[in-house]
């Protein structure tokens, strides 16, 4: 079974959907013995970093996350990927989980050409920088779908894929050790997202 | 870099969709199902779904559509006609719409924009807008392109922005229907005045009228309903010929 980690924060809908559609046993919860007992945890999220970290620690989950990341594969989508961090200036300075090594940084500020918009929203090509069974199934160069202000950086250990938006190469997907995170939403990337979520349920 | 956008959009009525279907000779793909899957496997970018029923019983079908394609079709999906309160956004988002797109509603009440960026956030806010020209002056029409509201659309645009609409469909009146190329002149005006996504809608024709349109760079996704409907232009076909004017879009 795979946990989606529910704690108040954006649409699941889709992302169980996606785990249904693709035959996989999908439960929302906040539950933190459903959390042990599932093979692998997905940890969602869209909205303001602060607020997000907030509403997660309030759900008294966070030491079990940090616990079971160490266990077993662990993905972070979107604003999910950005908690995995060690902090954000997101409106602030917030501390993140401390998971993977890195900064969560406004994309405005970073991008050369300022008629570029941000959110940085559509569909982007993905450049694989270091294979890995997460990409079991994916194409170098496929698109997938970013919706988001804030990008990850000062992670170059951990980035195992980017995609260009003008002079930034922007924090695509990242691992460290069983943890893995991505910036787009593969559960709204067509087919080639499904395909990374298939890649992920086989991780163990 | 980011890839320009292409997006089939189904008016939706009593659970059917509506306007210039030629689907009826394969399956019966005037089902917005059927449809959405059709249009998700020949490389649509997004959906739009716009909900043109009155009753009561007619909205609790849309619902249902909704849920199923959102169910089974994992690209964006935007929801839009009648959307006036923040428990319609709460119904059609909790039923798998990713963006919400308000007109009318933003006409009658305009603090729903900002009310509900704050709630959802600013990606999930699409505001969309018919605009004509009317005594050279862009101006924001209401009920469907029927009523002149009297507005400046560009003052409109810029107010939905800074108000936290994140995304901009604007439908030349002008150039709607007439199939003989996006309104590129409405639509340079409003790129150079604000700094979200825009996607452009009225007008397209045919090929080259997407390959016209996204030689401006401002925008960033074009909108369609009958020339995809009718099989005039496929998804494809379009694509493929982009790529060969050198127009970046996904595959």
């Amino acid at each position: 079974m795979i946990a989606i980690v529910d704690y108040g924060v954006g649409n699941l809908f889709s992302l169980s959907s996606s785990l249904k559609a693709l035959g996989l046993e999908a439960e929302v919860t906040r539950d933190a013995s459903r959390l042990r007992q599932a093979a692998q945890i997905i940890l969602p999220g869209v909205g303001a970093f602060g607020d997000a970290k907030a509403k997660l620690d309030a759900t008294g989950l966070t030491p079990v996350l940090l616990e079971e990341a160490e266990r077993k594969p662990f993905l972070g989508i979107c604003l999910g990927m950005q908690l995995l961090f060690d902090k954000s200036f997101e409106y602030g300075q917030h501390p993140g989980l401390g998971l993977v090594p890195g900064q969560v940084a406004d994309l405005r500020d970073d991008l050369a050409d300022k008629t570029l918009k941000v959110p940085h929203m559509g569909w982007n090509s993905l450049e694989i920088r270091r294979g890995d069974p997460l990409f079991k199934y994916f194409k170098d160069g496929e698109y997938v779908y970013y919706v988001h202000s804030f990008y990850a950086k000062d992670c170059e250990a951990s980035v195992l894929a980017v995609s260009q938006y003008g002079n930034v190469a922007v924090t695509g997907v990242v691992r460290r050790g069983n943890v893995w995170g991505t910036q787009f939403h593969p559960e709204k990337s067509g087919d080639a997202g499904l395909r990374l979520l298939r890649a992920f349920s086989e991780l163990q | 870099m980011l890839a320009k956008r292409i997006i089939p959009c189904l008016d939706v009525r009593n659970g059917r969709v509506v306007k210039g279907t030629n689907f009826e000779g394969l399956r019966d793909m005037a089902d917005p199902v059927d449809m959405a899957r059709f249009y998700n496997e020949s490389g649509a970018d997004e959906l739009v779904f716009y909900d043109i029923t009155a009753s009561a019983e007619g909205r609790g079908l849309f619902t249902d559509i909704l849920r199923r394609v959102a169910s089974e079709i994992f690209i964006p999906l935007t929801v839009g006609g009648g959307i006036r309160t923040l428990d319609d956004f709460d119904r059609v988002l909790k039923c798998g719409a990713d963006k919400v797109s308000v007109n009318s509603g933003a006409i009658a009440d305009p603090k729903i924009i900002s009310a509900a960026a704050k709630k959802y956030g600013d990606q999930c806010v699409v505001l969309s807008m018919d605009v004509k020209r009317v005594d050279g002056q862009f101006r924001l029409f209401a009920k469907g392109g029927r009523e002149n509201t009297g507005i400046d659309a560009m003052a409109w645009a810029v107010r939905g922005v800074s108000d936290g609409a994140g995304e901009i469909v604007l439908n030349s009146i002008d150039t709607d229907g007439v199939k003989t190329g996006f309104d590129l002149e409405m639509l340079d005006t409003l790129a150079s005045l604000v700094k979200v996504p825009i996607i452009a809608s009225g007008g397209a024709g045919n090929m080259s009228h997407f390959a016209e349109l996204f030689t401006h760079p401002g925008i960033d996704a074009g909108l369609a309903a009958s020339i995809f409907h009718t099989k005039q232009v496929d998804i494809k076909d379009l694509k493929r010929f982009l790529r060969s004017r050198g127009v970046e879009v996904r595959f």
